[in-house]
């Protein structure tokens, strides 16, 4: 199975291990081959077509911007439709610290983004609360309340590291399972085996 | 100085005074309001900015120190301490009607410290959620996570304020109060919101599409730097600077090396003053380039936004290879500067001023001149000088009314006093002045680099320092002009190696105190503009 | 010129010629129906990647490059994630019209697609009342964008259903009567005849002063049409967050955004039937040879060139002028874009009515 992204090679990569784990818990599960090849073909088109949520609270986020602008240029990757409406994006890349006041809210934009979805965090806050850890009011880590896919260090990241941390996310999403997996329609079925009274309200 | 004394003895006897970086008055609270009353409206005296609030906790005591500057006496500072030992149930009159910039200010000290203003229009928590248990900046805060763990839960009451009002007998009562009124609709505007550049929330009550009121709720940024400052040393402090206004990063960082120098009494080598000030100057320009960017981008002009960020690329530029980062370059030490110019400074330094102008010309082909830009922004945002003076709004919005406000003119520091640059001014007092101020600002930074660009002295880069560095004890304040306002350092010492209280006032805080004056009667779509000409950078509103 | 119409009758010859004439047109229907879903789609995608990469060439980028030769996919990537993403249903919506809205938006549009003469011969119905249909028809795509708002429960969707309703009723008429004024030209509404007109020059340069005025109206009315920028209020993403789609996911909003797309090229094509001749090549009277080589250029090219260049001034528009307000926007229309259109109709009239023109 092959995880190549464009003009890459898998050595330019770290952590491949984990990639190879990921590739042969896929394979040990085995699909057949219909499913197996319309998975590809929808992770082919998920991982090139991640539409962020403008979210950025601090620093982090102006480095976002500077992705967007002319001289790295995400629309290259296809990345670069920002979505303002998290019904409409397909990852949350936290970039800055998240505080208290903050988290219900950020926790509140995950749930509203629609299935599949991924989160990013970017920056030593997000990844553990950087120089502001020790604060009173500080979240030591977006992983607290969100589960996250990949995380990018550096204070802010550099541009550069954000696009690895993207090539990053495209490789998990080559490898996911879509049926049966992240798509959420048995989710779905058992939310409302548990919670029979809740069928009709949405 | 000594005028200054007279006349307020006659005014309060009771007042006792501390000669310092600036004078300090210390005054029993009965007496605070009458004296506050006095100080802006006597004739001889004509306090009319209030500068800074710092609330501390002396532990035997509990209060405020107001730093207040006078336009007409040339700029000069003094300061006011309010102590009240009662701790249980802290109270001082509010002066939020004297200056309106006080409002915000005192919502942020009753947060830290629990001081509760006697006669504040709407007393709530400012940055921490209404149900926090606490005042984390007292001295005997109980850091305890259980009391407050992370909480997924939506805050419930916000429209649910408080007032804490004297009547004629001098008791005070608390009269609850809501935010809005019943049949008001309220469009939630943030925290997750392109447009408010950061985490900012404001609750907009419309009417069809024009705005009557704006409430605003900060906080969803708010780190606690003022308190971790407390636990760490003086050294240690200064990276919180370069994460507050990120694009202002070398200016505060500035402004607390030049508060802890004056504290020691250090002389800085001339090298690293010109290379602050060169950095200063190049940070105001890719701040003002940002802001140019953003502002377009708001109102919809997304190309010229491009524009903007092309040129910032080229000062990034030079900041990596002197500084080995983009952003948060942490380059300011105390005693001078990290690192020595890279060899291509010069050269960076004279292609960027000789393509801005050039640069600038397009920008306003390409957005100011257009006729939609100019419709969207002049007339926009209405904010008199005198409502400048009284909300204390430094900076180019301040400059956009008309107020020459500049800190580099007003107290000089490092080699400011020896550069030949203009004080931008502005008179329209709406969103275009704004706008233009910055935008001519860049010019003025240009002139200020091409002056000392051929003229960086030889020498060393730091002054020798101490090892461990510590402050003797007692209180200074410090001021620079930021990409977005006068910021402003307060240290107060008791000899030990860490501070016993870092106040931060930031300019961008004092902007938001003028959204909902400036946004009343006008258009959604104007409230988005407004807070794009005012420019403010959310983590430093928050800190 | 080649005609379409002898592969179209041929077909028709081919089923008539073997089944009974209800099943023909039966069959005829389908792979019509087929046909102008199939075009649609593709435009759509196509119309994607040409806006993503004219603005990149604006703002000094590169564009979707990764995705395929020359980020050709991309729009292919987009499609898949978009049909696979989860629709949301939410709590206090009023589900029928919550989910009747897209497909309002979207049928509204293809109906007008398929009203467009695409080349010689090849359309669908010839109408008598054509461009009248066709205006007619687009007045619904406004009443998915009103209940999309309205069903929502969302104040951002509200305030932008609102403002799109303000917005295309508004600028409907200057639409209408800049179309009404090319009519009053020609004195037909029928597409086909409309087109076979302006064999001998297109309206623009036969109606000059008045037809340019018309044209000129006409664009910037079809850009408000659209809700594109400057004027698309009514998904000010900086205001709105997205306006009146802001609660909507998956293959729903896909059916938003590939409308907004296609509405954009629909109103090229009927920029391009009513002022720049359709399909019809460029004529000059008098150069017979120069007409000659025209005419080896398939019509269907000349169509699509021709809208594609509307489009490209549409799209240079959005990406280089701030948005209006919406005070400014009401008052453009009213105080000077339908004034001016009325006059040009009566300076239209009175050309017509002393023959000054081509």
């Amino acid at each position: 199975m092959d995880v190549n992204i464009k003009s890459m090679k898998r050595e330019d990569f770290k952590d491949n291990e984990y990639i190879d784990k990921l590739v042969e818990e896929l394979n040990a599960t085995g699909a057949n081959v219909v499913v197996g090849k319309l998975d590809q073909l929808i992770n082919w088109g998920i991982s090139n077509s991640l539409w962020p949520l403008c979210f950025g609270t601090s620093c982090c986020a102006i480095e976002f911007m500077s992705l967007g602008a002319a001289r790295y240029d995400m629309a290259r990757f296809g990345f670069e439709v920002a979505r303002n409406s998290p019904r409409q994006a397909d990852y949350i890349m936290v970039q800055g610290t998240i505080v208290h006041r903050m988290a219900p809210v950020l926790r509140r934009l995950y749930e509203q983004l629609a299935e599949p979805k991924y989160v990013i965090a970017a920056g030593g806050c997000a990844v553990s609360g950087g120089p502001f850890k020790n604060s009173y009011c500080v979240l030591p880590g977006v992983d607290k309340i969100l589960p996250v896919d990949v995380y990018i260090p550096g204070c802010p990241p550099r541009p550069e590291a954000m696009f690895y941390g993207l090539m990053q996310l495209q490789r998990k999403i080559k490898v996911q399972r879509f049926f049966g997996g992240v798509n959420r329609q048995e989710k779905i079925k058992e939310f409302f085996q548990k919670h029979p009274e809740e069928q009709g309200k949405y | 100085m000594s005028d200054i004394k007279e006349r307020i003895s006659k005014i309060c006897p009771e007042a006792t005074f501390e000669e310092g970086d600036c004078l300090l008055v210390s005054v029993p609270e009965p007496k605070w309001y009458p004296l506050a009353k006095a100080l802006r409206d006597d004739a001889g005296l004509r306090f009319d900015v209030l500068t800074a609030v710092c609330g501390v906790d002396w532990k035997d005591s509990i209060g405020v120190v107001y730093y207040l500057t006078s336009t007409s006496r040339s700029w000069e500072v003094i300061a006011v301490k309010v102590a009240v030992e009662d701790r249980e149930n802290p109270m001082i009159h509010s002066v939020s009607d004297l200056w309106k910039v006080a409002n915000f200010q005192e919502r942020e000290v009753y947060d830290f410290f629990g001081i509760k203003f006697i006669n504040h229009p709407d007393m709530r928590r400012f940055f921490l959620r209404n149900d926090w248990v606490g005042y984390p900046l007292r001295k005997d805060y109980d850091a305890n996570p259980e009391l407050n763990p992370i909480r997924l839960t939506d805050e419930i009451n916000e429209d649910d304020s408080v007032s804490y009002v004297e009547d004629e007998n001098g008791k005070v009562k608390a009269v609850p109060k809501k935010v809005f009124e019943e049949e008001d609709y309220v469009v939630n505007i943030g925290p997750q919101h392109p447009s408010t550049h950061g985490v900012m929330r404001f609750r907009a009550a419309v009417d069809g599409e024009t705005v009557k009121k704006v409430d605003v709720v900060s906080g969803y940024i708010h780190r606690g730097i003022e308190k971790l400052s407390e636990g760490l040393t003086y050294p240690q402090i200064l990276h919180f600077t370069d994460r507050m206004d990120y694009m202002s990063a070398h200016q505060n960082r500035h402004c607390v090396c030049l508060c802890i120098e004056k504290a020691l009494g250090l002389d800085v080598p001339r090298r690293a003053q010109v290379i602050r000030v060169m950095m200063d100057e190049l940070m105001r320009i890719s701040s003002h380039l940002l802001s140019f960017g953003c502002t377009a981008m708001d109102l919809g002009a997304t190309t010229a936004f491009f524009y903007g960020f092309r040129e910032r690329e080229m000062v990034l530029d030079i900041f990596e290879k002197t500084c080995g980062a983009r952003m948060s370059m942490n380059y300011n030490v105390i005693g001078g500067v990290i690192a020595d110019l890279h060899p291509d400074f010069v050269k960076d330094v004279k292609a960027l001023i000789e393509i801005m102008p050039s640069r600038l010309k397009e920008y306003h082909k390409v957005f100011t001149g257009n006729v939609i830009a100019q419709n969207r922004l002049r007339n926009v945002g209405h904010l008199s000088k005198e409502d400048a003076v009284n909300y204390c709004i430094t900076g180019p919005s301040g400059r956009g009314s008309n107020w020459s406000c500049d800190c580099r003119k007003k107290h000089p520091y490092a080699v400011y006093g020896e550069l030949d640059f203009e004080e931008v001014l502005e008179t329209g007092c709406d969103s275009f002045s704004r706008y233009m101020v910055r935008m001519r600002e860049i010019e003025e930074s240009c002139k200020i680099l091409a002056q000392l660009v051929d003229n960086i002295p030889e020498g060393p880069i730091r002054a020798q320092v101490p090892k461990m560095i510590k402050l003797p004890a007692g209180r200074w304040y410090q001021q620079v002009e930021a990409s977005r306002g006068t910021f402003g350092v307060y240290i107060e010492s008791d000899g030990q190696k860490n501070p016993y209280r870092v106040h931060l006032q930031s300019p961008c805080f004092n902007l938001v105190g003028v959204m909902d004056l400036t946004c009343q009667g006008y258009m959604i779509a104007d409230l988005i503009t407004i807070g794009a000409a005012l420019d403010f950078v959310i983590p430093d509103i928050d800190r | 010129m080649f005609d379409f119409g002898i592969w179209t009758s041929w077909f028709n010859n081919l089923l008539t010629g073997c089944m009974p004439g209800w099943a023909a047109t039966l069959i005829e229907c389908v792979v019509i129906g087929v046909l102008v879903l199939a075009t649609y789609a593709l435009l759509a995608l196509f119309y994607i990647l040409y806006e993503r990469k004219l603005c990149a060439w604006f703002q000094c980028r590169l564009g979707p490059m990764r995705v395929g030769k020359w980020g050709l996919l991309q729009v292919f990537a987009d499609m898949f994630k978009i049909l696979i993403k989860e629709l949301i249903s939410l709590k206090g919506t009023d589900k029928f019209l919550f989910k009747l809205a897209p497909y309002l938006v979207i049928t509204s549009s293809v109906v007008m697609l398929a009203c467009l003469p695409w080349g010689n011969g090849l359309q669908i119905i010839n109408y008598n009342i054509g461009i009248f249909f066709v205006l007619a028809v687009s007045s619904v795509g406004v009443l998915g964008i009103l209940l999309a708002g309205w069903s929502s429960n969302n104040k951002y969707t509200l305030i932008g259903a609102m403002r799109s309703g303000a917005q295309m009723v508004s600028y409907e008429l200057s639409l209408g009567l800049a179309i009404i004024t090319i009519v009053l030209f020609a004195g037909t509404m029928n597409i086909n005849e409309l087109v076979w007109q302006q064999s001998n020059g297109w309206f623009i340069f036969k109606g000059h002063i008045p037809a340019i005025i018309a044209f000129i109206i006409y664009v910037i009315a079809a850009t408000a049409e659209t809700n594109r920028g400057p004027f698309d209020l009514p998904e000010a993403e900086h205001e709105l967050t997205a306006g009146y789609h802001t609660e909507y996911s998956g293959i729903h909003f896909g059916f938003f955004y590939l409308a907004e797309y296609l509405n954009l090229f629909i109103v090229s094509g009927i920029a391009s039937l009513m002022f720049l001749g359709g399909w019809m090549p460029l004529h000059i009277p008098g150069w017979d040879g120069f007409n000659a080589v025209m005419n080896w250029i398939p019509s269907i090219v000349w169509f699509l060139a021709k809208a594609f260049f509307v489009s490209y001034v549409i799209i240079w528009f959005k990406w280089t002028f701030p948005r209006v307000r919406i005070d400014q926007m009401l008052a453009f229309e009213w105080k000077y874009l339908m004034p001016f259109s009325l006059a040009n109709l009566v300076l239209m009239a009175i050309f017509v009515a002393l023959g000054w023109h081509f």
